[in-house]
């Protein structure tokens, strides 16, 4: 039960060791004497094909993209490359379709990672307690984060589908399509094309997202709150406190940190969103994110120039949040 | 009153007892209610809303996987049919053999095996002793290379994306097996480095201390102490960078273009039934199913370990 939460410290505080506490290895050898040199000597040896292979396949290539994102280069005239300063970016940020991807990806980004943690805090709390088949419900949250993206777009894609899908079957037994009607959401409900109407098709795609990405966030948030000691609970109800003054009171504040972190890494991660969108909708400009945009532009337009302005744009606002990260964490640290 | 609890964490130290009681009426006490006392939402809602919930959570986290099976084993007609049926009348393996008669479909799940594979063992390779070395010996360079690889498991992979395109025509490496397996190592690697050193890390050190002593190299250490001991991890991390691997989408549907290289994630995006014109739902269900399985069977057969390599790795969209 420890194991985990040990786990997800480590990712929120990579560098928590003091410098001047004692840890195994300083035991061993400090720096200065021979077997500490050799330490050193090992280490970088060690490190280094790793370090090679990370520089040659990530940071070259990053450094590349910014430097392509300042050329109008394209494969098809690969001899006509000339720099042209920041003309891309200009271009871009004037191209009404980029626009609206960048837009359609914060709407995604935000909506999605409420969502998922709101539900995934639902399902945490639910099955944080000892009952029959525990391990069976923890088994079955695997089960949408291990399906690959692409399948559980197909597979959301064929219950979606407006004459043969599942869901639209669900809603009218449900009886959601008469109250849509009614609520004026749909004029006439028939087969509604959830994922194919320009007004609810990054909603659907919303939708599937979460699918995919809440059990992982429950997983991570149950970690957490299995180590929040059981005796403070204890206290609070010697103390009379109600089961929701518990959770505002102790179980929320206690979580925070790994929350934090979930929900940062999530934001990071859901910003990049491409497989999902593309294999559900191609190019379809009302659900376009930004990455599906570069996508566009580098691969099927080979406007490599161009494209990577949007992909630097994408590196950029990542980079952002990642800072952002670090500060919290030092900030929560004092 | 909750208020104050919390305030003065737990407020234990301040609670002074003016009944004595004998420890075991203490223990009596405690135990009539510390079964119930974590907060739980199923029971803040009564036992019916909790098995309610319940039964909903596995509704939501199954259904969908449970409705590829059901449809890759229905006859065309019968999974276009409405009311859908909840399952087949006439259970048949049909599409199962259209899509493994599929040329395309066969080729690329050799490619994704072979790519996959590659990449696990690369990245454990490369990997293992980077983290041994980030996690138990002690160098300058040790920090910055840490945070070099933590920002690369956050790196976005589209970031890249024209400078790779171009670097894979510049050394032929587009539509290859081993162009896919390289540009797959930004990912896998920092990814596996991180896991691992953390495992390395959190191991307890004194046999390796004894055997330092002792007057082994760090390196034997290494390779007689920590490694069997680090086998687990290794395999926990090996797996989740296969699951990677193999469901990669953004840079196979890039870098590929033929048979020759395509993935099973490629090739599924694009699966079409027998004829142009039949719609081919219940083969390209299947085709998902089989896409699948050999990763669920993979993710039960260790879930206890992801869980916790999971959360210390907290990546993987």
């Amino acid at each position: 039960m420890g194991v985990e939460g040990r786990q997800l410290d480590a990712v929120a505080l990579p560098e928590q060791r003091k410098p001047d506490q004692p840890s195994r290895w300083r035991k061993v050898g400090s720096p200065r004497s021979k077997f500490g040199r050799q330490q050193e000597r090992l280490g970088w040896m060690l490190v280094a094909p790793s370090v090679l292979v990370v520089v040659l396949v990530a940071i070259y290539p990053l450094i590349m993209s910014f430097y392509y994102s300042t050329t109008n280069y394209r494969l098809t005239r690969p001899d006509r490359i000339r720099n042209v300063g920041l003309e891309n970016y200009r271009e871009l940020f004037a191209d009404t379709v980029f626009l609206n991807a960048l837009q359609n990806t914060f709407i995604f980004t935000i909506v999605a990672v409420l969502l998922e943690t709101i539900l995934g805090m639902i399902i945490a709390l639910t099955i944080h307690s000892n009952f029959k088949g525990r391990g069976l419900v923890r088994t079955s949250m695997l089960v949408p984060w291990a399906i690959p993206t692409v399948v559980s777009s197909l597979l959301w894609g064929w219950m979606l589908h407006d004459t043969y899908g599942v869901v639209n079957e669900l809603f009218r037994f449900l009886r959601i399509d008469v109250l849509l009607e009614n609520l004026g959401v749909v004029e006439e409900y028939g087969n509604f094309d959830w994922a194919g109407n320009t007004s609810t098709a990054l909603g659907s795609v919303i939708a599937v997202d979460v699918w995919k990405t809440t059990p992982f966030m429950a997983l991570l948030i149950l970690a957490g709150l299995q180590v929040i000691p059981e005796d403070v609970y204890e206290a609070a109800r010697v103390d009379g406190a109600s089961k929701w003054q518990q959770f505002w009171q102790i179980t929320l504040p206690l979580l925070r940190p790994a929350l934090l972190v979930a929900l940062i890494f999530r934001t990071m991660a859901t910003f990049r969103v491409f497989d999902m969108i593309y294999v559900l909708k191609g190019y379809a400009t009302e659900t376009m994110s930004v990455a599906v945009y570069t996508h566009r532009e580098v691969i099927a337009s080979q406007k490599v120039g161009y494209g990577s302005a949007s992909a630097v744009v994408i590196f950029l606002i990542i980079g952002l949040m990642v800072l952002g990260y670090t500060r919290l964490i030092r900030v929560e640290e004092g | 009153m909750a208020t104050t609890t919390t305030k003065n964490g737990a407020g234990s130290a301040s609670r002074t007892p003016l009944i004595k009681t004998s420890q075991d009426e203490l223990d009596r006490i405690r135990s009539s209610y510390q079964q119930k006392s974590n907060f739980n939402l199923g029971r803040a809602v009564g036992r019916v809303g909790f098995w309610l919930l319940i039964v909903m959570i596995l509704l939501y986290t199954l259904f969908p996987f449970y409705w590829a099976i059901v449809s890759s084993l229905k006859t065309t007609q019968e999974v276009v049919r409405t009311p859908p049926t909840f399952w087949p009348e006439n259970l048949t393996w049909e599409n199962y053999r259209t899509v493994f008669e599929n040329d395309m479909f066969l080729k690329s799940l050799r490619n994704s095996t072979i790519v996959s594979g590659s990449v696990v063992i690369l990245s454990l390779l490369f990997g293992t002793v980077a983290a041994y070395a980030m996690g138990r010996l002690k160098f300058r360079g040790r920090s910055p290379v840490l945070y070099l690889i933590l920002s690369m498991t956050m790196f976005p992979g589209v970031a890249i994306l024209g400078s790779l395109f171009q670097l894979m025509r510049d050394f032929n490496a587009f539509n290859t097996l081993w162009g896919l397996v390289i540009v797959y190592l930004t990912f896998s690697l920092p990814f596996t480095i991180w896991v691992l050193t953390n495992f390395f890390r959190a191991m307890p050190g004194d046999l390796e201390e004894a055997a330092l002593v002792d007057g082994a190299t760090p390196l034997q250490a290494l390779r007689q102490i920590l490694i069997p001991m680090a086998v687990p991890g290794m395999v926990t991390t090996g797996l989740l960078a296969f699951i990677e691997a193999w469901s990669e989408f953004l840079y196979a549907r890039s870098f590929t273009l033929t048979d020759r290289a395509k993935t099973v994630q490629v090739a599924i995006s694009e699966f079409t039934g027998n004829t142009q014109f039949e719609q081919p739902f219940a083969v390209r269900m299947a085709a998902a199913v089989v896409v699948t399985i050999p990763l669920l069977i993979g993710v039960l057969l260790v879930q206890r370990r992801i869980i916790s390599g999971l959360t210390a790795g907290a990546v993987k969209g």
